[in-house]
C-alpha cells in the first residue's frame, strides 16, 4: 500500500495572515460581546424569560454536534476500515476538537455566570445531563488527542484501530448526551421525546461531514494541495445518506407526535402557523438542508466532474444553513410554544402563559455565536501549519490505488 | 444526653477529683439552659410540626410544607399575594416585563367549551421530584428536607436549564443588576431564581407573605401549613375536599395543592 505523505501547510502568505487576522476579529467581537452582556446582564441580548437559551445556544449547540460529527471521517478509515479515508483521518479529529471547543467556549460565555467556570469544574450533580455532559466533551477531547497521536506516531499505528473504536463510541454516547439535553424535559412538548438522541446523531453525521468537506477543501486549495473529483464525490455521496437519515428521523418525529391528539398543538405550531419557525422548518431544515443537498449530490450530470464537485460543495453550505435552521428550530421554537401547564383552557397572565414567546437575536448573540464559529477556524488554521494535518496529495491517484487493493482483497 | 454520659466517663476515670466533676456538673447545667429555647423549639416541632425549627437545626422530612389555595375564594382582580411577595423579597422589575423576574402570577383561565373563568396565583410549587433539582449541573437548585425547592446562589452558574425544565414556568433568570436587596432574600444578577416559601419567614414561625397578605386583605384563599401532620389544617382540608395538582399526570407531586380548579 503507498505510503501517504503528510505535511504542515507553508502558512506564510498574505492569505494565510489575512485569514488568520479575519478570524480574530470575529474572536475578539464575541469577547466584546460576552463582557458587554457580562456586565449589563442579558436584558442587552434578545433573550428573556421566556425563550432562556437563544442564540448563543443554538451556535454552541451546532458546533458541538457537527464536532462529533466531524470526528466520522476519521472513524471510517480507522473503525470501518476504509482505505480511502485513511488520509483523512488526522484532518477529521483536528476539526472535531475545533469544531467542539468553539461550541463549549460559545455555551460557557453564555452563562449568567461565567466566572463560576470552576463552580461547575467543583460542584456536580450527577443526575443532570449537563453534568454528565461536562465528562463526555472534555474526555472527547482528551480521547481525540490520544487517537490522533497514535495517528500521527507511525511506531503506534497498530492501537489506531481500538483508539478509534473507543472515539467512535464515545462519540456516539457523546451525541446521546446533547440530543438527551432535550429528550429527557418532560416540560416541552416540542422536546420530550427518547428519538431526540438518534436524531441528534444523524444531525451529527450530517452537519460534521459538511464542514468537514469545506474544511478540507479549503484547507487543499488553499495550500496548493491537489484534491481528486474521486475522493469530493464519495465523501458527497457520504453526505447525501446522512442527510437522508436526518430526513427520516425528523419524518419520524413529528409523525409520532402529530398522532398523539395531545401534541397537536406543538406540531401545528412548528408545522404550520408558527411563523419564522414554520418557514425555518420548511424552506430551511426540510427544502434547503435536506431535499436541495439530496438533488445536488444524487444527481446524475453526465457533465464534467468539475460540475460535479460544485454541487458537492454547494450541497455541504446548504446542509450546514439547512442544519443551522433545525437546530434554531428545535431550540427556539421548543421554548416559544408556551408550556401547557392547563390542558384544553386558555391562559394569560403578566408572564405571558398562553402566548407564543417573542425571540429576536440581538447583534451581541449573533457576534458571541460567530465567534465560536471563527474560533474553530483560528484552531484548524494553526494546527494545519504547525503539525502534519493534511495529506500532500489527495489525488484521485493517491486514492485510487487503495481502493483496488480493497477490491482486489476482497 | 451527651453531657450526661461525658460527666460518667470522668467519675470512672482513675484519679478522680470531686471539684473537677462539681465544675463540670455546673457546666453542664449551664450548656443546658443556654440550650434550652433550641431543646425547647425542637421539641415543639416535633409535637405539632407547624412550628419552626431552631435556626441550630437542619430542616427535617417530618415536615413538608404546603399550601392548599382554594380558587373559589381568589378573585380575578385580587394580586395582593403578588404585591406582598414583591415587597417582601425586595423583587423590583424594570418596566421591562419580559425579563423582570416573577415569583408569583396571577394566572386567569378560561375554559373554550363553557366560557368558565377562575383565577389563580402560580408560583414554584415546590414538587417532591422537582425536574429543576434534576437537572442542576452544580446541584445550586436543591431541595430542602422540609421539601422546599430553592437556589443556592453561590453555586448557581446561570445555565437557565432549570427554567428549561420546570413544568411551571416558576423560575426567573435575573437579567439585570439587583439593587436594594433584601438580606432574607439574596439575589444576583446571572442567577436562576424563585419562589422561596418564604422561607426566612417560615423558619421564624411565620406565614409566607403572599399568605399573610391574602387573608389579611385578600379573599383568604391560601392556607399554609404542614402536609405531614395529619393535625394540621391544611391537612385536614386537603382530607375532605377534593384537591388538585397542576400537571399531576407529571407525577412531580407538588407542595401547592388547588381546590375548586
Amino acid at each position: 500500500m503507498k505510503r501517504i505523505i503528510y505535511s504542515e501547510i507553508d502558512g506564510n502568505s498574505r492569505e494565510f495572515y489575512a485569514l488568520a487576522a479575519l478570524l480574530g476579529v470575529f474572536v475578539l467581537s464575541a469577547l466584546g460581546a460576552a463582557y458587554y452582556m457580562e456586565h449589563y446582564g442579558h436584558y442587552v441580548t434578545g433573550m428573556n424569560n421566556q425563550i432562556v437559551w437563544g442564540m448563543p445556544h443554538v451556535f454552541a449547540i451546532f458546533l458541538i454536534i457537527a464536532a462529533s460529527g466531524a470526528l466520522n471521517v476519521a472513524s471510517i478509515g480507522t473503525v470501518f476500515g476504509k482505505p480511502a479515508y485513511k488520509p483523512l483521518g488526522r484532518l477529521s479529529g483536528l476539526l472535531a476538537i475545533a469544531l467542539l471547543m468553539g461550541g463549549l467556549v460559545v455555551l460557557v460565555l453564555d452563562l449568567g455566570r461565567p466566572d463560576r467556570l470552576i463552580v461547575a469544574m467543583t460542584n456536580y450533580n450527577f443526575k443532570s445531563i449537563f453534568a454528565w455532559n461536562i465528562f463526555l466533551y472534555v474526555g472527547f477531547i482528551g480521547i481525540v488527542v490520544v487517537y490522533l497521536w497514535l495517528q500521527m506516531e507511525r511506531r503506534l499505528n497498530h492501537f489506531v484501530e481500538a483508539a478509534g473504536l473507543v472515539a467512535f463510541v464515545w462519540r456516539l454516547i457523546l451525541t446521546t448526551g446533547t440530543g438527551s439535553i432535550f429528550g429527557f424535559i418532560v416540560a416541552r412538548e416540542a422536546w420530550d421525546s427518547a428519538i431526540m438522541a438518534p436524531l441528534f446523531i444523524a444531525m451529527s453525521f450530517s452537519f460534521g461531514l459538511a464542514a468537514y468537506i469545506l474544511v478540507l477543501l479549503a484547507a487543499c486549495r488553499g495550500s496548493g494541495r491537489e484534491i481528486g473529483d474521486v475522493i469530493i464525490q464519495r465523501l458527497g455521496r457520504l453526505l447525501g445518506v446522512f442527510v437522508a437519515a436526518v430526513l427520516y428521523f425528523t419524518a419520524v418525529q413529528h409523525l409520532a407526535n402529530l398522532y398523539a391528539a395531545e401534541h397537536t398543538g406543538v406540531e401545528l405550531f412548528i408545522l404550520f402557523n408558527g411563523g419564522i419557525y414554520t418557514f425555518l422548518f420548511w424552506a430551511g431544515q426540510v427544502v434547503v438542508g435536506g431535499i436541495l443537498p439530496l438533488i445536488l449530490v444524487f444527481r446524475r450530470d453526465r457533465s464534467e466532474s468539475g460540475n460535479l464537485n460544485r454541487g458537492v460543495i454547494l450541497a455541504s453550505v446548504l446542509v450546514i444553513l439547512g442544519g443551522f435552521a433545525q437546530v434554531y428550530v428545535i431550540v427556539i421554537g421548543g421554548q416559544a410554544y408556551p408550556l401547557n401547564m392547563f390542558p384544553g383552557m386558555e391562559v394569560s397572565s403578566s408572564f405571558f402563559d398562553g402566548s407564543v414567546a417573542g425571540y429576536t437575536p440581538s447583534l451581541p448573540e449573533i457576534a458571541l455565536g460567530l465567534g465560536g464559529v471563527a474560533l474553530a477556524g483560528l484552531i484548524v488554521l494553526f494546527g494545519i501549519k504547525v503539525l502534519r494535518f493534511l495529506p500532500t496529495s489527495l489525488s484521485n491517484m493517491a486514492i485510487e490505488p487503495h481502493h483496488e487493493v480493497t477490491v482486489n482483497k476482497a | 444526653m451527651s453531657l450526661k454520659i461525658k460527666s460518667m466517663d470522668v467519675a470512672e476515670t482513675p484519679g478522680f477529683d470531686p471539684q473537677r466533676r462539681s465544675f463540670l456538673g455546673a457546666a453542664a447545667a449551664a450548656a443546658g439552659v443556654a440550650l434550652a429555647p433550641g431543646v425547647m423549639l425542637y421539641a415543639i416541632t416535633k409535637s405539632s410540626p407547624t412550628k419552626a425549627r431552631a435556626l441550630d437545626a437542619a430542616a427535617s422530612s417530618d415536615v413538608r410544607w404546603g399550601m392548599l389555595i382554594d380558587l373559589g375564594r381568589c378573585d380575578s382582580g385580587c394580586d395582593d399575594c403578588v404585591t406582598a411577595c414583591a415587597t417582601e423579597n425586595g423583587i423590583g422589575g424594570h418596566g421591562r416585563p419580559e425579563t423582570d423576574p416573577q415569583w408569583i402570577r396571577k394566572i386567569e383561565l378560561t375554559d373554550p367549551q363553557t366560557g368558565n373563568s377562575k383565577s389563580l396565583p402560580m408560583m414554584c410549587l415546590h414538587c417532591e421530584d422537582p425536574p429543576c433539582v434534576d437537572v442542576c449541573p452544580t446541584g445550586a437548585s436543591f431541595k430542602r428536607a422540609d421539601g422546599i425547592v430553592l437556589v443556592d446562589k453561590h453555586t448557581c452558574i446561570g445555565c437557565r436549564y432549570c427554567i428549561i425544565a420546570c413544568p411551571y414556568k416558576a423560575r426567573s433568570f435575573v437579567h439585570e443588576l439587583v439593587e436594594d436587596q433584601k438580606t432574607h432574600a439574596p439575589r444576583g444578577k446571572g442567577t436562576v431564581e424563585g419562589c422561596t416559601m418564604c422561607v426566612h419567614r417560615i423558619d421564624a414561625d411565620r406565614q409566607p407573605a403572599c399568605v399573610e397578605a391574602c387573608s389579611d386583605t385578600g379573599g383568604g384563599a391560601m392556607l399554609f401549613g404542614n402536609l405531614n401532620d395529619p393535625d394540621s389544617e391544611i391537612s385536614k382540608r386537603v382530607a375532605r375536599y377534593a384537591s388538585q395538582q397542576i400537571r399531576a399526570d407529571l407525577g412531580l407531586n407538588t407542595a401547592v395543592r388547588y381546590q375548586n380548579l
